[in-house]
């Protein structure tokens, strides 16, 4: 299980990766939200996730801390997403202006020659 | 003995007040000149006046605690933690030159009255000046080296705003930049001598680095320490190769020049020279690099005064070369030397300031400055012509006047041995010789200005200046006099007090007589006197007539070098640079962040080696590894059509989004999952509201004739790409195959319930433990959808995507076409089944969204999914039944939301302080609800609220702004065709 989802982050990065060096607008917006995919399962793994055991109590006495999931990555990922949208949300207008403005989807606002 | 104890408290207490005193009062005249009316010229004057007037006061009052006592001091802490104290000290010196500036500055303030026309903006002029007078002041005054650098600082500050009073003139702009270009390196290079000195000697206070003299002549770093202090001293006294700021800096009103830049602040380098004279003087490096740059300005800056126009540029030059006789007097490293040299600063100071004076009167009473047209004023002015030929004698040292005083003890010095060097051999020729030029400027001043037939078509009538005008000169005038001829009388004790200060018991016996018999420096004076008549004399005729500056040199000029040295530094070198290193592309932008990124991660990698993970992995679950070749799929399908099939790429990334959310399922991290899965339906909207905005692109079929740059670069980015994701899949893998390290979360965990009051950790984490962290994430999203919101409002489409799509235009013409039918039916017809369930579903999200929030606290939900639901329920009406239909129906204000919920959580904040806790502490208990059961109320709770409706607005306002786009468009396209309508129907 680790394997697979190494991989999936590797291959999430990878492909927005790629996708950051290209030249259109769309491109980049996909490609980087494939890679806070990425990036937010590699913070969520540091929390060494397993299967059924999530960070809500079952009791309310003591309990034994080993029983649950680290709850701080995933907090940490749960404002990753919000924040990831607004910035893909400002990132789109930003490009639908630019395209607006400069007649262009290149990432530079012009044609290269 | 009881009753002498309080004296000297008393005493102390008095220098204390009397030496803060002194720096502040110019200060605080400056801040309330500042505030006086523009047209105040009285007002202003009498404040500067009395300002002047007041430190000179004080200062003469403290002449007797000096004379007994060698030196007072005021201390007041200022940074303790590196043993900096705000230290203020007078010893004779300094109280010699806080008497030179503030007795000329009030002349000066006196003479300005007159000469500063009722349109200049005269408030800005008194307060630059008085705050300089300050800085001059402190810089004296500083018992503390570091004090002293941040007054230095301040004098090329104000001197460059002085300079720059005229700044409609680009003469004045170009030479106060100049100025400040120049004093600034120096400042600088003081700076970091100073700094060397603190650490040669361990502290920065004046009197323990002026006890350290041989420890710092004999440390390592004594030559750059030197080279370093010099470079300040030298640019600020205007000396060789720096002097060529200071003609340029007559730009400046005349009493600036006359204050600033002849009688204080160009004597602020000679100052440091000879306060550090004890410590840093006498040796071989100090002798030939001051004693260098002494000799040439002095002999150079005397020869090319001769060939000056203009009156201010001849006495510029003239004091640079005085500048450059005091300067050599240091060099030498002899006792008698310096005695000389502070001799000197001052009588320097009094001719040159009332010959600025005349300068200024006769610019302001004919109107020019340039000897060429000047001629036999001396008819109009006779007062101010008498005036000017003393104080000209004096600097061309006339005996019986205190140039002549000065100039023999710098003759008796130059002739004497003091190292056996070539420099040493050649000063009594130099000092002739410049003496010399120095007699026939001086000649040539008065000469050309005052003598020879009367003046022909100058812009004004030349007539006396008033006696106001005239006083300051004439007091210093007499000053020349009184003290070239009594001068054991005069200024005898006060210059013993000064040099005793400086040399301590080096003070060497000398005597101030006028007459000391047939000596080789009368010798030398008179042959000097003769030889500069002569020289004159052969001059005149070519000096009438020939262009502004001396033959040969006349091209070689330190302004245009140092003009062309700037435009080389910040405009060739920097454009180079640019042009080298920087790209106004993106994407090596990105690539090379990409690179840095991977190399930072490869680093430790390669530094500290990977150890093998002691863990044992969890067996494979064949169900995951097949979710996640489904999410691998949509991943690289998602790359690969992003360029030319957006809608499908969009899918796969959804795709690529929904595995993700899946994974959060499946390893325990509901609430993720919940949030990632409403996030995943809205970014989607928003993307395919965006797409129609986008240009069309079709796929041609020109793969094949890609060239072959083109299939590098993708080759490039591929193994870029291939290598990050390798990297991270490296990175993971070995993290998670390793043993956590003891983390926080157990104290999380541990504590979520006892003191957050909720059993959802991760949610009482983001309300509770890190409330704070999670409010300003909030504020983050309100500001970009006002952004977003912002950047729509000026949103113009570009041409080819402001039509109809293709899909609307079918629809148009279908309904157009048969009569039964209305425009836009066949819109409200389509998909009529599916939207009436989405607006059914309407409440029903509302009821989703308000359970996901309540049940937030305990279970999986919160003040996030729930605002993002509740966000997807207002979306959903719009798609269902287009913006127009629900904005007719439903007032939707999301910035009101985006207000209340961020204002909500601020108070919910706040109200923790009423109970005396710090800010967003929170509170819990749980309340019996009728019918709901049992509630956990937490403060947590309310601010959740806050947050709630915050994400409601926020989600809502960027998905209305985006898809309100396309009836602005419509609307903007109807009204232009109504108005077309309208003019051709008239």
């Amino acid at each position: 299980m680790e394997l697979t989802l190494a991989i999936a982050i590797g291959v999430l990065t990878g492909s927005g990766v790629w996708l950051l060096l290209r030249p259109r607008t769309f491109q980049l917006i996909i490609g980087l939200s494939l890679i806070s995919y990425g990036v937010n399962l590699f913070i969520f793994s540091m929390g060494r996730p397993r299967f059924g055991a999530p960070p809500v109590l079952l009791t309310d006495g003591a309990i034994n801390p080993a029983d649950y999931t680290d709850p701080v990555p995933q907090a940490l990922v749960l404002t990753a997403i919000v924040i990831g949208f607004a910035t893909t949300a400002l990132f789109l207008v930003v490009l639908l202006v630019s395209r607006g403005l400069t007649g262009s989807d290149h990432v530079d606002g012009r044609e290269p020659r | 003995m009881v009753a002498e104890i309080p004296d000297e408290l008393l005493r102390r207490m008095t220098d204390h007040t009397s030496l803060l005193l002194l720096i502040v009062m110019p200060f605080a005249g400056a801040v309330a000149a500042g505030f006086l009316p523009s047209n105040a010229r009285n007002a202003e004057a009498w404040l500067a006046g009395a300002v002047a007037l007041g430190v000179l006061v004080l200062t003469s009052a403290c002449y007797p605690a000096i004379a007994a006592g060698g030196a007072i001091r005021a201390e007041i802490e200022w940074i303790p933690a590196l043993g900096l104290n705000f230290t203020l000290r007078m010893d004779g010196f300094a109280w010699l030159f806080a008497m030179l500036i503030s007795a000329i500055g009030f002349l000066v303030v006196l003479y300005a009255r007159y000469y500063m026309s009722p349109e200049d903006p005269v408030p800005r002029f008194f307060s630059f000046f008085l705050a300089f007078m300050g800085a001059m002041l402190g810089i004296v005054l500083s018992g503390n080296l570091i004090l002293l650098i941040i007054f230095w600082e301040l004098t090329s500050i104000f001197s460059f705003l002085l300079i720059g009073y005229w700044h409609h003139n680009a003469g004045a702009r170009d030479g106060a930049r100049m100025a400040l270009t120049i004093t600034g390196i120096g400042g600088l290079g003081l700076l970091a001598g100073v700094l060397l000195i603190g650490h040669i000697v361990g502290s920065y206070d004046l009197e323990q680095v002026l006890a350290s003299g041989d420890q710092i002549r004999s440390h390592e770093l004594y030559i750059p320490t030197l080279v370093l202090v010099l470079l300040g001293a030298l640019t600020k006294s205007a000396q060789f190769p720096f002097h060529f700021w200071l003609p340029n800096a007559m730009a400046a009103p005349t009493p600036v020049s006359a204050y600033l830049h002849s009688a204080t602040m160009v004597k602020a380098g000679v100052f440091l020279m000879a306060r550090l004279w004890p410590v840093l003087a006498g040796t071989e490096e100090w002798f030939w690099i001051v004693g260098l740059a002494g000799m040439a300005s002095f002999v150079l800056g005397a020869y090319f005064a001769i060939f000056q126009q203009d009156i201010k540029g001849l006495l510029a030059y003239s004091t640079i070369s005085h500048l450059g006789l005091i300067t050599m007097l240091l060099s030498l490293g002899s006792p008698l030397g310096a005695v000389a040299a502070i001799f000197h600063m001052m009588n320097h100071a009094t001719f040159k300031a009332s010959l600025f004076m005349a300068a200024g009167i006769i610019d302001h009473e004919s109107g020019t400055r340039d000897i060429r047209r000047l001629s036999g004023l001396f008819r109009f002015m006779p007062i101010t012509a008498t005036l000017a030929m003393v104080a000209s004698a004096a600097m061309a040292g006339v005996p019986l006047l205190n140039g002549f005083l000065s100039k023999e003890m710098f003759f008796a010095e130059a002739a004497a041995t003091h190292q056996i060097s070539i420099l040493d051999t050649a000063a009594p020729y130099a000092a002739v010789l410049g003496s010399a030029f120095a007699v026939a400027y001086s000649i040539r001043f008065i000469h050309g200005v005052f003598f020879g037939p009367p003046p022909l078509d100058l812009p004004r009538d030349p007539h006396e200046a008033p006696f106001l005008m005239r006083f300051p000169m004439q007091l210093l005038v007499l000053a020349c006099l009184v003290v070239g001829t009594i001068p054991g009388l005069t200024i005898g004790p006060f210059l013993h007090t000064a040099v005793t200060s400086v040399l301590g018991p080096a003070t060497p016996q000398y005597s101030l007589a006028v007459w000391h018999g047939f000596t080789l420096p009368l010798m030398m004076s008179v042959a000097a006197l003769i030889g500069g008549a002569i020289l004159f004399l052969s001059l005149k005729t070519y000096l009438a007539n020939c262009e502004e500056g001396p033959p040969v040199f006349r091209r070689l000029k330190g302004q245009r070098i140092f003009e062309r040295a700037m435009v080389t530094v910040s405009w060739r070198w920097a454009r180079f640079v640019e042009s080298q290193l920087g790209t106004r592309r993106l994407q090596p932008q990105l690539r090379l962040l990409v690179w840095i990124a991977f190399a930072a991660a490869l680093w430790p990698l390669y530094s500290l080696g990977l150890d093998p993970g002691g863990v044992t992995w969890a067996e494979s679950d064949p169900a995951f590894a097949a979710v996640w070749a489904i999410g691998i799929f949509c991943a690289l399908g998602a790359a690969w059509q992003a360029k030319f099939h957006r809608l499908a790429a969009l899918i796969l990334l959804g795709g690529a989004g929904l595995v993700t959310c899946i994974t959060f399922v499946w390893l325990s991290a509901p609430d993720l999952a919940v949030t990632q899965l409403l996030v995943e339906i809205v970014t989607t909207v928003l993307l395919l509201l965006g797409l129609r905005w986008l240009p069309k692109r079709f796929e041609d079929n020109s793969l094949g004739l890609v060239t072959l740059a083109a299939k590098l670069r993708r080759l490039r980015d591929l193994a870029t790409a291939v290598a990050a994701g390798l990297g991270m899949t490296l990175i993971s893998y070995a993290v998670m195959t390793r043993m956590p390290p003891a983390t926080i979360a157990d104290y999380f965990l541990e504590r979520a319930y006892s003191d957050g009051g909720g059993k959802n950790v991760v949610n009482v984490i983001l309300v509770d433990f890190r409330g704070f962290d999670t409010f300003g994430e909030i504020t983050v999203l309100g500001v970009v959808a006002l952004t977003v919101f912002a950047l729509l409002r000026r949103f113009r489409p570009a041409p080819d995507s402001v039509e109809s799509p293709e899909q609307q235009r079918v629809q148009k013409a279908f309904d157009e076409a048969r009569p039964d039918r209305e425009a836009g039916d066949t819109v409200s017809d389509y998909l009529l089944v599916p939207s009436v369930i989405m607006q059914w579903l309407f409440p029903v999200i509302i009821v989703f969204a308000a359970y996901l929030f309540l049940r937030g606290h305990d279970l999986p939900g919160g003040g996030f999914a729930a605002g993002v639901a509740m966000a997807a329920a207002f979306i959903l009406q719009y798609m269902a039944a287009g913006t127009i239909w629900v904005e007719a129906r439903l007032r939707v204000l999301p910035v009101n939301w985006i207000g209340f919920g961020l204002l909500f959580a601020a108070m919910v904040g706040m109200g923790s302080w009423l109970a005396g806790y710090p800010f967003l502490t929170s509170h819990s208990q749980y309340l019996e609800l009728p019918l709901v059961g049992s509630v956990p109320v937490a403060s947590a709770t309310l601010f959740d609220l806050g947050v709630f409706s915050l994400v409601v607005g926020a989600t809502v306002l960027m998905l209305i702004a985006l898809a309100h786009q396309s009836i602005r468009r419509l609307r903007a396209s109807r009204i232009a065709a109504e108005a077309e309508a309208a003019s051709e129907a008239a």
